[in-house]
């Protein structure tokens, strides 16, 4: 067992964070349990259903398999960096509601995050893209159809 | 009264919260001071318990306690039989539950034997790794037929032959049927299902307050009322001093109904012991072992025909894996053996299960809940009748449709809620017309597919249909009550994981009372929001607890009418409400809002007549005599490549009858995610045990779930027989989707491949790509 500890200095949705942390500190559960961003969801702690997926200097990354202490340096978004408030709901995530792109709600945040970073690099994807794009994030709810079609939807907002 | 909410496609009150990461799951609650457990589980799937050392654990730092199924004391006990068999002549039923932690022996890998609770997760499972554990492997009982063999070991040693329960039901007299029919098929079929891995895993959540005598639990259940009234027994409470909160809860599909599971038992008793928060989240491997799942049967099934291709009888008989345990009674298989029934006239039936124990994980009901493995038996049946009596496949279906007229139609054997499996409405050759017109069925095998095949490709089409025994009993609850901020709040008893209950009950009460869906707050999962309740499951929430919200809103909008009445000194017939408030018709100006009308309910001085009571508020129950029975036929076009098998599905439609339909988004929604774990089931998960029953894909890396390129779009049309079980004429689409997919793939893949005419059916789900090669090696 470690018990090493670093100090880092992260940048989380704009703000700067300084915390000591274990060497084996997930970054999912340092942003979730240490910074109480706990928008981040985990599903299954091996980078398989994305839903942990965060932006890492702009990439989208799982953070189930980072440590902490890699972020150090770094600037990071979670779901709670896309939007000011609840009431004014990113493109993206006026969509998601919208199509009913959501059920459980729970891999929601990495869908979120991994589409925005998609619809930055394919401002007008096609139906087989967005699939392609989505294929790495699970859903167990909503057979992805409205997930796809929001994803559309939300390319033609943020291209207006 | 206008009708613009019920019925349109309104957006979800929840959705901002969830989209915006505010929502709380059950790994959000952080509480001062909190404990964080881990289970230590076995590695065996049978083994005898010679010693536990938690000695080394104990002593580590960060560590607060280790315990053993012997600190549990008298609290240590088998859990509730959840669902008591129903009542059928003759059956036998052995309940063995499953235990807290194992005390003498093991029955399946991931059976837990201990809990570490420490400062934090990774303290607890660093701890794990010091428990000494002694276990003597027994024998594994992995399979089904040898299970029942009396020389096979034993799961419980009282139990021979393994043999949980048999039972026996039919109507009519087959064997007289069979000696006069023109045409016998008959095979063995094959139906696994797998786990519903909803992307959240399960957790709880406890914390136990001394000063006010009161515990609160956070699970991630699906029937929280159950879990407080079983709990407070349990721990010598009553059940004011528990609370239960089901949170936002990341998808269930069936197996969070389950309980007492071992760390709901463990969980609460630990915390109230070290007067400390604890919470324990279950990790994606556990979730493989610890959280229960559905699995396969075997079916010996025959079906007998007239030469014109009506069915005369069927017989089935048929073994069913219930795990190491069966707490959840006879739920699934007595779904097989009514769903088996389908939307068609079988007059003579004779059915036969015996559920075997098994050393593998619990099985209960996970979206569908046995009710695929029946569909596929009769589906099978009728495409191998069609294909031998040279008969179209749409048609021979057509031939033996339950006519419009003959309902309420009665199958007289007996139905998982314990009634008579009686279908109260349905008309199903619309619903197979609409879906063959979907996918062009005609055109597709006159012109396209014998064009395609000359090119030398491999589509086929497929066409099932299935009934869905929805909305059961007992009965729901719910409280409405308009607020003085002239926003109403809905409360009900059910969980909710994902449904858009949020939304649906809002857009129920919005219409009874001029209310704007958004303005109207609605809280489930909540024991001291809602009392009473049963739960999430068998596709009943918007039935059952919709009518139930329904009826209190009638009620409520009653309290707001009189009251108005007497505030404007008017007939309550020259009232009208909308847009939150009272107006009297035709004087414009005379209005009051629905806020002060409820402040003026609540007065602070004054007398009141006997009998008033306050607030603009009523609770009303709702309990349906029966289920009411949705209906509907998926259709599909599909290529294979002859190489890899792996599959192109080109087109799907879904035709569903689900009665009156409140929302037709989050229906699509519904359909479209059963869908989804239908096809999964069909052709991408399976739970592999090896002969020891160890899993060996237990995984998500290993155990595929379909991702976005292995679900199509879909085609969705509904038909709607309203149901006259209940004031507003819903049935049940939660499992809708998920249940005659199997058949679907072995239909449309044999059609594809040729492979009838070759002589090799698809007897067996899930199907793969590998599985596809070793099925139709002796073409190569």
């Amino acid at each position: 067992m470690t018990t090493d500890t670093h100090d880092i200095t992260v940048t989380v949705n704009g703000t700067q964070y300084r915390r000591a942390v274990e060497a084996r500190t997930l970054l999912s559960d340092f942003l979730r349990h240490d910074l109480s961003l706990a928008g981040t969801h985990v599903g299954c702690e091996q980078g398989v259903c994305g839903a942990c997926t965060v932006l890492f200097d702009g990439a989208a990354v799982r953070s189930c398999l980072m440590f902490a202490a890699q972020a150090d340096g770094h600037a990071i978004m979670t779901v709670e960096g896309l939007a000011a408030d609840r009431d004014h709901l990113h493109p993206l995530q006026e969509s998601m509601r919208d199509c009913h792109g959501l059920q459980c709600g729970y891999c929601t945040p990495g869908i979120l995050m991994t589409m925005k970073v998609f619809l930055e690099e394919t401002p007008a994807p096609d139906e087989a893209q967005i699939r392609e794009a989505l294929s790495g994030n699970l859903c167990r709810c909503t057979g992805y159809q409205h997930i796809v079609e929001a994803v559309a939807l939300a390319a033609e907002r943020l291209r207006r | 009264m206008a009708t613009r909410n019920f019925g349109a496609p309104v957006r979800r009150n929840e959705d901002a919260r969830l989209l915006s990461g505010q929502a709380l799951f059950i790994d959000d609650v952080e509480l001062p001071g909190m404990l964080h457990a881990a289970f230590l589980r076995s590695n065996l799937a049978h083994a005898a318990i010679r010693s536990i050392d938690v000695s080394a654990a104990r002593a580590r730092d960060g560590i607060l306690a280790v315990y053993t199924a012997a600190d549990l004391g008298d609290y240590w006990a088998p859990g509730p039989l959840l669902v008591p068999p129903p009542p059928i002549a003759g059956l036998t039923f052995n309940q063995r539950t499953q235990v807290p932690l194992a005390k003498d022996k093991v029955r399946h890998v991931g059976e837990p034997l201990a809990v570490v609770l420490a400062q934090s997760r990774y303290l607890a499972e660093d701890a794990l790794t010091d428990i000494a554990v002694e276990l003597d492997p027994l024998p594994a009982v992995v399979d089904l037929e040898k299970a029942l063999a009396e020389t096979s070991a034993r799961v419980h040693d009282d139990v021979p032959g393994n043999v949980a329960a048999r039972v026996r039901q039919g109507r009519g007299n087959y064997a007289a049927t069979r000696a006069r029919a023109d045409h016998i098929v008959g095979r063995r079929f094959r139906y696994d299902h797998g786990a519903s891995s909803p992307i959240e895993t399960r957790g709880v959540v406890a914390n136990w307050d001394a000063r006010a005598d009161q515990l609160t639990v956070w699970d991630t259940t699906q029937a929280p009322v159950f879990l407080r009234n079983g709990l407070a027994a349990m721990l010598g409470l009553s059940e004011r001093q528990v609370r239960v909160i089901a949170p936002f809860v990341g998808g269930g599909f069936g197996p969070k109904i389950m309980l007492f599971y071992p760390e709901e038992v463990v969980i609460p008793w630990a915390a109230k012991k070290l007067n400390r928060p604890v919470k324990w989240i279950e990790d994606r491997l556990e979730h493989f072992f610890a959280t229960t799942q559905e699995r396969g049967q075997i079916h010996d099934a025959e079906m007998a025909l007239s030469r014109d291709g009506r069915i005369l009888g069927v017989k089935d008989t048929f073994l069913h894996d219930t795990g190491a345990y069966d707490p959840y009674g006879l739920t699934v298989p007595i779904n097989s053996q009514c769903t088996l029934l389908g939307p068609y006239v079988i007059a003579n039936y004779e059915s036969t299960f015996t559920a075997v124990f098994t050393n593998k994980p619990i099985v209960t009901p996970y979206r569908g809940a046995g009710r695929q493995h029946g569909v596929f038996v009769i589906e099978r049946l009728l495409d191998l009748a069609a294909h031998e009596l040279k008969l179209d496949r749409a048609e021979i279906r057509r031939r033996n449709f339950i006519p419009p007229d003959a309902f309420p139609y009665n199958n007289e054997i007996i139905y998982q809620d314990f009634a008579p499996l009686q279908y109260d409405s349905g008309n199903y050759a619309p619903i197979l017309d609409k879906a063959l017109d979907l996918i062009g069925y005609d055109r597709f095998l006159a012109e396209e597919q014998p064009r395609l095949r000359a090119q030398g490709r491999h589509v086929g089409v497929g066409v099932t249909c299935y009934v869905e025994g929805t909305g059961i009993g007992p009965y729901e609850g719910a409280k409405v009550q308009v607020q003085a901020n002239g926003k109403v709040s809905v409360a009900t008893g059910i969980g909710t994981q994902g449904q858009g209950h949020f939304t649906v009950f809002a857009q129920i009460v919005a219409d009874q009372l001029g209310v704007e869906v958004r303005d109207i707050d609605v809280v489930t999962g909540d024991t001291d929001q809602f009392y009473w309740g049963a739960g999430t499951f068998a596709s009943r929430g918007a039935v059952v607890a919709g009518n139930a919200v329904n009826e209190a809103a009638k009620a409520v909008r009653q309290k707001i009418l009189k009251l108005a009445a007497e505030h404007f000194e008017c007939a309550e017939e020259d009232l009208e409400i909308a847009n939150g408030a009272v107006s009297v018709v035709g004087i414009p100006g005379q209005a009051v809002k629905l806020g002060a009308l409820a402040l003026k309910a609540n007065p602070m001085r004054g007398a009141v007549r006997p009998g008033t009571e306050p607030g603009l508020e009523s609770t009303q129950y709702f309990g349906p005599p029966s289920g009411a029975t949705a209906s509907g036929a998926h259709a599909m076009i599909v290529e294979v490549d002859p190489q890899t098998f792996a599959l192109k599905v080109l087109k799907y439609a879904v035709v569903h009858d689900c009665g009156t339909v409140i929302n037709p988004l989050i229906l699509a929604g519904q359909i479209h995610g059963g869908v989804a774990q239908g096809i999964g089931n069909a052709f991408y998960e399976q739970l592999v045990f090896d002969d020891e029953g160890q899993l060996l894909n237990a995984s998500l890396a290993e155990y595929l779930l379909p991702t976005a390129l292995d679900v199509p779009h879909m085609q969705i049309a509904h038909t709607e027989t309203v149901s006259p079980l209940n004031p507003l004429g819903i049935k049940g689409a939660g499992e809708a989707g998920a249940i005659p997919v199997g058949p679907l793939f072995a239909q449309a893949i044999e059609d594809a491949l040729g492979l009838l005419d070759k002589k090799i059916e698809l007897l067996e789900i899930p199907l793969s790509p590998n599985r596809l090669f070793e099925l139709t090696a002796k073409l190569r």
